[in-house]
C-alpha cells in the first residue's frame, strides 16, 4: 500500500514538474505509436474495404485468419521484425535495427490485423440493404465504399483507437527491435520494464500511470466525438 | 462531403500532431520516426591513402545488464561521446544475448562477463580480442535466518548443502547470462552435474529472468540465489535477503570488452577498448558507486589476466 501511494505521489510530481526524462520518453512513445497507427490506418483501411466488398473463394477463411492474428504475441511480432531487420536478415542493409523506425515497423505489423479485422466488422455493421439500395440507384463501387465507410465512421474510428491502444501499450516488440536505448528508442513500456529490472518500483508505476493517463485521454476524446454527434 | 471533413479533420489533425509536432517540440533528445537516424558517411583517409573506410555516427555497444543497471554507462557515455565525436548507443542484455547480437553483426562492441564463452567467441572469429577492465564479486544471497545454514561457507560447500538438502528453493537465472554461467561453474566445482541438478526436484527454480526479477522471486519464495554484488546492492532495500556467501577467487566476476570483427567502424570499436582501460576511466570505475551505495562497486583491473 505504501509503495502504491509513493508511486502515485512520484507520478504526480513527475507530471506536474514535467520531468525532462519522462517528458522525452512520453513524447517519443506518442510519436512512435501515432506514426504506427497513422501508417497502419492509411495502408489497411482501403484493404479492409476491399476484403469487405470483394467476393472471392476463401474470403471467410482470410477474415478468420486476420481475426486470429489479433492475439499475435507482441514478442513474436518483435522477433519476426528483428530477424527481418538484423544485419544478416533480408532488410539488414537498411540498418534500421535498434532505431525508432524499427519500432514503428514492428507496431504497424502488430496492429495491422486489429485495424483490418475491426474495420471489416465496422463495415459489416452497416445494413446490407443500404448497399443494395445504393447499387440500385446506380452508385459505382467507389461511391458505395465511401458512403458505407462514412456510415460506419464511429466504429471505424474506434478500430483505429484500438490499434493506437495496442501500439502504445506493447513492450515486447519495442524492446526487441528498439533495444531500449536511452535518448533514442526508449518508450514508456520499455522504460517500465527496465525500472522493474533495476528495482525502481515507484518510478515504474509512475511511468505506467502516465501511459494510462494518455490511454484515458484518447478514449475520452472518442467518447466526446460520439456525444457531439448525437 | 463537408460533414465527412468536419468529422475526419480533427482526428487526422490529432494523429498528425502526435506524430510530428511531438518531435518538433524537443528536437534534440526526441528521435522522430521521420528523421534519418543512421546516416553513414564515407570518409577518405587522406593521411594513409587507404581506401575510404566507413565512419559511422553511432557506435552500438551491447553491455551486460548488471553493468547497465548500476548507472555506470550513463556516467561514461557522455565522456566517450565527447572524446571521440560519435553517438554511443548502449544496449543491455545478458551475456548470451549480447554475444548473439554480436554474432549477427547487429552491434559493434560487446561488454560481457563469461570468460569461457568470450574465448570461444574470439576463436570463432567474431570477437577480435578480449580485454578485462573491471571486476567485482558474485555472492550467494538468501533469507536472513538462513534455514539451510550456509552462512560463511565456501561457495562450493554452500551449493552442495543446498543441493543435498533439496528443501529450500534455489532460484537460478536460467537465461544463459554470465551469472547463470557462473552458477553452472559452481555446480561443477562442487562435483555435481549441472543437468542433473536442474532436474533434481522442485527446490531448483529456473526464473529465466534478469537479476532483479530473480532476486524478487528469491525474496517471495524465501529462497537462495546467486547474484552479482552490484545488482544486489541496488535491490537491498527492497528485498529481505542477506549476503551469506561472499567474495573469494572462485566468485570473481570479471567484465571484459570485446571489439567485433564485424564492426562497421573498427577504429571506433577499438576506441571503446582503449577508453575503458585508459587511466582516467579506470580511476573513475574504481570510484564509481561510493557515493550512491556507500562502497566501491567495481575494481579496475586493466592489464591483469583474469
Amino acid at each position: 500500500m505504501r509503495e502504491l501511494a509513493e508511486a502515485f505521489g512520484l507520478a504526480l510530481r513527475m507530471i506536474v514538474t514535467a520531468d525532462p526524462v519522462v517528458t522525452e520518453i512520453t513524447l517519443r512513445t506518442l510519436a512512435i505509436s501515432a506514426s504506427s497507427t497513422l501508417i497502419a490506418c492509411l495502408l489497411f483501411t482501403p484493404l479492409a474495404c476491399l476484403l469487405h466488398f470483394a467476393r472471392f473463394p476463401g474470403r471467410g477463411a482470410v477474415i478468420s485468419f486476420i481475426q486470429a492474428l489479433y492475439s499475435m504475441p507482441t514478442v513474436l511480432a518483435g522477433l519476426l521484425i528483428f530477424l527481418l531487420l538484423s544485419r544478416t536478415g533480408p532488410l539488414g542493409s537498411l540498418r534500421l535495427l535498434f532505431t525508432s523506425r524499427a519500432i514503428v515497423i514492428a507496431e504497424v505489423f502488430l496492429i495491422a490485423p486489429v485495424i483490418l479485422g475491426l474495420v471489416i466488422s465496422a463495415l459489416k455493421g452497416v445494413a446490407a440493404d443500404a448497399t443494395d439500395t445504393l447499387r440500385a440507384l446506380g452508385a459505382g463501387r467507389l461511391q458505395v465504399a465511401r458512403v458505407v465507410l462514412h456510415e460506419a465512421r464511429f466504429a471505424v474510428l474506434s478500430a483505429f483507437l484500438m490499434g493506437f491502444g495496442r501500439a502504445i501499450s506493447e513492450g515486447g516488440a519495442a524492446m526487441m527491435v528498439g533495444g531500449n536505448i536511452a535518448g533514442r528508442t526508449r518508450t514508456l513500456t520499455t522504460a517500465i520494464s527496465l525500472g522493474i529490472g533495476k528495482g525502481e518500483v515507484a518510478a515504474s508505476i509512475a511511468l505506467g500511470i502516465v501511459l494510462m493517463a494518455f490511454a484515458l485521454l484518447v478514449s475520452l476524446l472518442v467518447h466526446l466525438t460520439g456525444l457531439r454527434r448525437t | 462531403m463537408s460533414s465527412r471533413l468536419r468529422f475526419a479533420a480533427p482526428w487526422l489533425g490529432f494523429f498528425l500532431f502526435l506524430a510530428f509536432a511531438a518531435c518538433g517540440e524537443q528536437p534534440a533528445p526526441v528521435q522522430s520516426a521521420e528523421v534519418p537516424v543512421d546516416t553513414v558517411v564515407a570518409v577518405e583517409d587522406t593521411v594513409t591513402g587507404y581506401p575510404p573506410r566507413e565512419r559511422v555516427e553511432r557506435l552500438l555497444v551491447a553491455t551486460t545488464t548488471s553493468l547497465y543497471d548500476t548507472g555506470l554507462w550513463a556516467y561514461m557515455e557522455p565522456m566517450f561521446e565527447e572524446q571521440y565525436g560519435v553517438e554511443l548507443d548502449i544496449l543491455y542484455a545478458g551475456t548470451g544475448k549480447a554475444l548473439e547480437w554480436g554474432t549477427r553483426g547487429d552491434v559493434d562492441v560487446v561488454v560481457v562477463h563469461d570468460r569461457a564463452r568470450e574465448e570461444q567467441f574470439i576463436a570463432d572469429g567474431i570477437g577480435l580480442s578480449r580485454t578485462p577492465f573491471a571486476y567485482n564479486f558474485f555472492v550467494i544471497v538468501g533469507p536472513p535466518d538462513d534455514p539451510a545454514g550456509i552462512r560463511g561457507m565456501a561457495p562450493e560447500a554452500a551449493m552442495t548443502a543446498l543441493h543435498d538438502a533439496a528443501t529450500w528453493p534455489f532460484i537460478s537465472r536460467g537465461d544463459e547470462s554470465g551469472t547463470h554461467a557462473q552458477e553452472q561453474r559452481l555446480w561443477t566445482a562442487a562435483g555435481l552435474e549441472y543437468d542433473s541438478v536442474r532436474t533434481s526436484g522442485d527446490w531448483y527454480v529456473e526464473a529465466a529472468a534478469g537479476m532483479g526479477p530473480t532476486l524478487n522471486m528469491a525474496d517471495e519464495m524465501r529462497g537462495y540465489a546467486l547474484s552479482d554484488i552490484a545488482t544486489f546492492l541496488a535491490y537491498q532495500g527492497d528485498v529481505d535477503l542477506d549476503i551469506l556467501v561472499g567474495e573469494g577467487d572462485a566468485m570473481r566476476n570479471v567484465y571484459a570488452v570485446i571489439p567485433l570483427s564485424t564492426a562497421r567502424d573498427s577504429v571506433m570499436a577499438d576506441n571503446m577498448r582503449a577508453f575503458l582501460i585508459s587511466p582516467e576511466v579506470q580511476e573513475l570505475i574504481g570510484a564509481y558507486g561510493v557515493e550512491a551505495w556507500g562502497r566501491q562497486l567495481f575494481t579496475p583491473c586493466a592489464g591483469q589476466d583474469f
